[in-house]
């Protein structure tokens, strides 16, 4: 409770100091500007400037907040209304009356102050001078109220973008580590180790696949594009770390045809379908399997399939893994070409069994054609 | 004197790799039993009765913990229990389990200075078995601990009602009313007084919904409801045979679980 009571009275104070951060210069520069051109005493200005001032704001933020609140009760909703800003509709005629009442009640406070000698504000008889001080107030309330509108929405925005920023940050970190697993990466090293060895040319083989799978998990762009050759030819290195250490167990098949190679895909796109086969299909499978890598045409859709021969969906039990791969390659299509792009996941065809994948694209042609 | 040895690894490189350092170190130890997957690993250990096992932990079919487990249960009494060595690349929950059990454990790529202190601990105990009975007692523990140890999963939902299907029909039997479980390959046989229902799950996934304090395992493949239990028997062999009040078929509880049954 105390705690509670303590942030509270903090951010009490935090808003008191954003509010006389305004009101304050604005009376200031009003107080200036009046007792030059009026040629009145600065200290007697100031004090009636920052009176009806801080009246004028206290009427204004006070209608904001009670309006927003009053709304929200009311079931209304929008982000506008979350920042309590209930709509120019209503804070405009709010501001003119505010500013109006403000003024007289500023007035009579700062008469109190100044010992009430004047009675009526020094430019009573005065229906100009009267006027020009309404327009005057009026001008630096709108003004004010503008300020207050903006920065609220600004700090929102900037909200909004730090939370996108760490959540990308985040799901970026999480893909990284779900690529380097650990139990991927040392098994890999492991059977490296015992390469160097036995079988040093191929030893180096595997780890020039070893680095440019790195290279390309690493790379820190995920957004761009690159060739579907080069996505092939990058789950290509994976598998080939994945044959090493299965031997037998894993065979690969690929068909690209030679004119889809060129065509732009968003990068490792396909990496964490493919690394599902692996893991939660043929891994588990005593006698192990086959992966089948393809690319086809369909109409203006370019139809990327993992298929793989196994144990299948059924036999995946539920608490294994964290479906986060395939919605990483979900949500990356989302991003990407909204309702056009789709991944589909089901029983593979055929007696031979186990699980295809199925990504649907827009075809889009390479900048080169 | 030769020492016959079983060693259980996926990868073909690795299991290459650990025959010929352990050649290196260890000339007298003979390699009986070389295999890819759990199942044979299981199998191949109980024909050929090796005293030492290397087991990975990840494997195809049964993982190297669960090996151990089988062994422990099916391995022959008055025959010496082989020691255990596991391996593994990266499964942090296990070797921390490991760990604190004083478990032989190697960590993939296997350094040839550990694997040599691994050798050296495992000839100190074959020596000094030649003078006692055997390892089983301690293995038995040092097995019942790390079954125990959590697999750092977050514990399932207790289930409430089980959902046996038969054709089109879905049949709802309360988990109260099960007399036991019982694995069958891919399914669990679930019995209850006077049914028996069959569903589609392993044991092992099924085990963590059920409320450990009324559901004993008994067996790697049996669950039993601790008040179905009439009595207990205990064998020579340290198997325990259980009799049930709602059926009439007895229950084997092995030598892993039965210390579960003992006087107040």
């Amino acid at each position: 409770m105390a705690g509670a009571a303590g942030i509270d009275l903090r951010r009490i104070a935090v808003w008191l100091w954003h509010e006389l951060r305004v009101g304050v210069p604005i009376g200031l520069i009003a107080a200036t500007f009046i007792s030059v051109m009026f040629n009145d005493p600065f200290v007697r200005t100031l004090i009636y400037s920052l009176c009806i001032g801080l009246s004028i704001q206290l009427l204004i933020e006070g209608g904001r907040y009670g309006l927003a609140g009053w709304m929200r009760k009311r079931g209304l909703d929008s982000p506008s209304l979350r920042e309590n800003w209930p709509g120019w509709q209503w804070m405009l005629p709010w501001s003119v009356g505010a500013a109006v009442v403000g003024y007289y009640c500023g007035s009579l406070l700062a008469d109190a102050i100044t010992g009430g000698q004047h009675t009526h504000s020094p430019f009573g008889n005065n229906l100009r001078a009267l006027s020009l001080i309404l327009m005057f107030s009026l001008g630096f309330t709108l003004a004010a109220v503008w300020f207050f509108y903006s920065r609220s929405r600004m700090l929102t925005l900037q909200a909004l973008t730090q939370a996108a920023e760490r959540s990308a940050a985040e799901s970026q970190l999480k893909l990284l580590q779900s690529q380097l697993e650990p139990h991927m990466l040392f098994n890999t090293l492991a059977n490296l180790r015992v390469l160097i060895g036995t079988d040093p040319a191929r030893a180096q083989a595997m780890l020039d696949r070893l680095i440019a799978f790195l290279r390309a998990t690493l790379a820190a762009s995920r957004s761009g594009s690159h060739a579907l050759a080069d996505e092939f030819e990058r789950i290509g290195d994976y598998l080939a770390l994945m044959a090493v250490r299965m031997g037998p167990r894993l065979t690969v098949r690929v068909d690209l045809p030679e004119s889809l190679r060129a065509l732009p895909v968003p990068p490792l796109l396909l990496q964490p379908l493919v690394e599902n086969s692996i893991r939660h299909a043929l891994e588990p499978k005593v006698q192990g399997g086959r992966i089948d890598l393809s690319a086809a045409r369909d109409g203006d859709a370019l139809v990327l399939r993992v298929r793989d021969t196994g144990i299948g969906l059924a036999n995946v039990p539920a608490s294994n893994g964290t479906k986060f791969g395939l919605r990483q390659v979900r949500e990356r299509l989302a991003a990407l070409y909204g309702a056009r792009a789709s991944l589909t996941l089901e029983e593979a065809p055929g007696e031979e069994g186990g699980t295809l994948a199925t990504v649907r694209l827009p075809l889009q042609q390479s900048p080169s054609t | 004197m030769t020492v016959r040895a079983l060693i259980a690894e996926d990868e073909p490189l690795l299991l290459e790799g650990l025959r010929a350092e352990l050649k290196a170190v260890w000339p007298e130890l003979d390699v009986v039993a070389a295999v890819h997957d759990g199942d044979s690993a299981l199998q191949q250990a109980l024909q050929q009765r090796p005293a030492v096992c290397f087991l990975d932990i990840r494997m195809p079919g049964a993982s190297g913990l669960e090996v151990a487990q089988a062994l422990a249960e099916d391995w022959p009494a008055g025959e010496p229990f082989p020691l255990l060595v596991f391996i593994s690349a990266y499964d942090q929950y296990a070797l921390q389990a490991f760990e604190a059990q004083a478990v032989d454990y190697l960590v993939k790529p296997v350094q040839p200075e550990r694997l040599a202190a691994c050798v050296q601990r495992l000839r100190a105990r074959l020596d000094e078995r030649a003078s006692s009975t055997g390892p089983l007692p301690q293995t038995l523990e040092q097995l019942r601990a790390l079954l125990a140890a959590p697999a750092g999963a977050t514990p399932a939902a207790r289930l409430e009602v089980i959902q046996a299907s038969a054709g089109n029909m879905v049949h709802m039997v309360p988990v109260d009313d099960v007399v036991y479980f019982e694995a069958a390959d891919k399914y669990v046989r679930v019995i209850t007084a006077d049914k028996e229902h069959l569903i589609r799950m392993s044991l092992k996934d099924l085990l963590p919904q059920l409320d450990a304090q009324r559901f004993w395992q008994v067996h790697r493949g049996t669950v039993v409801r601790a008040r179905s239990i009439v009595s207990a028997l205990r064998h020579e062999s340290g198997k325990v045979t259980l009799t049930l009040r709602e059926r009439p078929e007895r229950l084997t509880a092995s030598r892993l679980y039965a210390h579960l049954f003992k006087g107040m």
